[in-house]
């Protein structure tokens, strides 16, 4: 590969909207998911009566809880709309500009 | 529902079977992988044979410690709610890791993430930077693997410290030795299984105590230790300090160089996806259950049990298996903890090898110029060396509190290791003058600021000065105590009330001021935060940018589109 067709690759439309469509799929679930973490921390930090009021009157099971467990599982629920769509719209981008320079 | 009576600390013979059985199985593995471990590929990545699927449990394996099983049991049963944002913030880096690293990590790099980090840098410098940031990483993570073995065996199988210090170490060096990468990521795959299909088990009979209702599990719990159980408590008072020790387990596990090592055991970026899919579903899972184990635990056994036999609680989850499943459960999980703690420490033992022979003979020593036997046979030796370090510096450390370590651990990762990491990934003027300071502001920022920090200056170095002042305000506390007490009684006997109310009330005012004055002569550390994540790793951030912007390198900035091509598309990745 010379490097006139490394430039060319990067500059060709496929490529762009791939890598622009990559990297704003990256940084909302990096921000969402900061926020989300973060976002516990700080109720824990700055709000524990929230946390620590009950979910309904007769039980004994505080908000905190499922919160907490709330965030593990959304985690896991923001991987899960990265492989998705890394699987079903990015992996054919690529194979289109994988085709396009014959690599 | 209160049982007194366990054969923990006594010799278990249906643990030593089960172990056996774990131990011979992976050494069958081991024999078998050592006929397929001969190049650098195979030592290093296991050939890239992995699946994604694999992957995914191996990576779990590797991340799910001892620690954090049969501590996060043990935090969750001793401290309720407060134990539950440990179990959170362990899981949170993965999504970090799928997003922002797996990809590139894998189309860029061979064994180590130095080699992303040198990719289009000055592979010298680079290596030698990030070598040291990924053995420091490492060293620590093991002292506190193998402490906190020797402690456990103790316990589980009744064997001296020393001998379980020595079994693991030696085990560990034949797993790595003979079986490369290949054996390492079966021990830690087989590990995963047993972990996660003994904590369901587990789960599972203590929710049929409770009807399967998580809702009578923790109304139990409040009553048993009132609603404060259940809410957060003391564990996070300082806002900056939980932010810090948020920031550190986050961008911490994105630099871990055992974890990131295991994205090269798959054959290209899409299987590394999915490992991280399917690493953090298990891992979430798996935390998931650790908390329902500690509120059971703190329930069925009762945390005056638990703490007698461990005051940090560790031994939650064993002694609820031996409530539920008698000794057979037992037995089974005590192998399972010690199978765990191998198969961590045969990753952290073959993360750290590959910084010695990958990163530091065959790219510094070297210059690059070396072949694979010769990296081969380097590497095993690296793999000799860890091992006896191991050894020796777990007997070295016994009886130390290793807590700090593993936060050590975590702060070096995500100071130095993840800040080069990303910017080398992400941004084209990143100069190898910035990647290198960058990784060494982080190394000694982080290492130093706990030094300062209360964790190590008041709790290690002024151990004693702490506890003489502790004594004295305990002293202060009872005798005005029991002086009150006797006020109260000549008050309550029909000595003139206001006279004795002035009494008491100047009693309280001395022992005040009494307490202040002890207090005044604690020791004080001279950095106030526990995790020095949110200084150290922003100061990395900067420093790295700053030296970059402060020089250009062409060659970089013209092979970053080599390299964003590879990145995005994966050509050329090996």
């Amino acid at each position: 590969m010379s490097k006139r067709s490394v430039h060319d690759m990067l500059e060709d439309p496929d490529f762009k909207s791939l890598s622009s469509q990559k990297n704003s799929i990256s940084l909302v679930l990096t921000i969402l998911e900061l926020v989300l973490y973060f976002g516990f921390i700080a109720l824990i930090a700055f709000n524990k009566p929230f946390l620590a009021s009950k979910l309904s009157g007769g039980t004994a099971t505080t908000v905190g809880i499922p919160i907490a467990v709330g965030t593990i599982i959304f985690s896991w629920i923001f991987t899960g709309i990265y492989i998705w769509w890394a699987n079903n719209k990015y992996d054919v981008l690529v194979k289109k500009v994988k085709e396009k320079i014959g690599g | 529902m209160e049982q007194s009576t366990t054969i923990i600390g006594q010799t278990n013979p249906l643990a030593i079977m089960f172990f056996f059985v774990f131990v011979i199985s992976t050494l069958v593995i081991t024999y078998w992988a050592a006929k397929r471990t001969r190049t650098t590929k195979e030592f290093y990545a296991a050939g890239r044979s992995i699946t994604g699927f694999q992957n995914g449990l191996a990576l779990a394996g590797d991340y799910m410690s001892a620690a954090s099983f049969l501590g996060i049991a043990g935090l969750v049963s001793t401290k309720g709610f407060d134990g539950l944002i440990y179990s959170v913030g362990w899981l949170v880096g993965w999504p970090i890791i799928m997003f922002l690293i797996s990809e590139p990590l894998r189309n860029l790099g061979k064994y180590t993430f130095a080699d992303v980090v040198a990719y289009r840098l000055s592979q010298r410098p680079i290596r030698a930077a990030a070598a040291t940031g990924s053995l420091i990483t490492v060293l620590f993570y093991l002292i506190a693997q193998m402490v906190g073995a020797g402690t456990l065996i103790k316990l589980m199988f009744n064997l001296p410290y020393e001998v379980a210090i020595v079994l693991v170490g030696a085990l560990m060096i034949a797993y790595v030795l003979f079986g490369g990468m290949i054996a390492t990521t079966w021990v830690q795959i087989i590990k995963a299984v047993l972990l996660l299909g003994g904590a369901t088990l587990l789960v599972l009979m203590t929710l049929a105590q409770f009807g399967f209702s998580y809702g009578e599990l923790f109304g139990q719990a409040e009553k048993l230790y009132s609603a404060k159980f259940l809410e957060p408590g003391g564990l996070i008072t300082d806002p900056v300090d939980a932010f810090s020790l948020g920031l550190a387990l986050m961008f911490g596990t994105a630099g871990l160089p055992h974890i990131l090592m295991r994205f090269y055991t798959v054959p290209d970026a899409r299987e590394a996806r999915k490992s991280v899919f399917y690493a953090t579903g298990f891992i979430g899972y798996f935390y998931i259950l650790t908390v329902t184990i500690g509120f059971g635990a703190a329930v069925l056994v009762g945390q005056k049990v638990i703490m007698g036999i461990d005051k940090g609680g560790n031994m939650a989850a064993p002694l609820l298996a031996e409530a539920l499943g008698g000794n057979l459960f037992l037995g089974f999980l005590a192998a399972v903890a010690f199978a765990t703690i191998l198969a961590v420490v045969s990753g952290l033992t073959l993360a750290g090898a590959s910084a010695l022979s990958h990163d530091l003979y065959v790219g510094v020593i070297r210059r690059g110029e070396s072949n694979e036997k010769e990296e081969v046979r380097v590497a095993k030796i690296a793999t000799i060396g860890l091992g006896v370090a191991a050894i020796l510096l777990g007997i070295l450390f016994k009886g130390q509190n290793v807590a700090f370590m593993v936060g050590l651990a975590f702060a070096i990762a995500c100071s130095a290791n993840f800040p080069a990491l990303l910017l080398s990934i992400v941004w084209k003027k990143f100069t190898t003058k910035g990647a290198v300071t960058s990784i060494y502001t982080g190394l000694f920022l982080a290492v130093g600021l706990i030094v300062l920090s209360p964790t190590v200056w008041v709790d290690i170095f002024h151990k004693e000065q702490k506890a003489t002042v502790e004594k004295q305000v305990k002293a202060i506390e009872d005798g005005s105590k029991a002086r009150i007490a006797d006020l109260e009684k000549m008050k309550a006997a029909g000595q003139d009330a206001a006279q004795m109310d002035a009494a008491i009330a100047s009693e309280k005012a001395m022992a005040d001021s009494q307490l202040k004055e002890a207090k005044s002569q604690m020791p004080k550390a001279p950095f106030k935060l526990k995790n020095p994540a949110i200084f150290s790793m922003g100061a990395a951030f900067l420093v790295g940018i700053l030296f970059s912007l402060m020089g250009r390198e062409k060659r970089a900035e013209e092979m970053y589109e080599e390299e964003k091509l590879r990145t995005y598309v994966g050509i050329g990745a090996e």
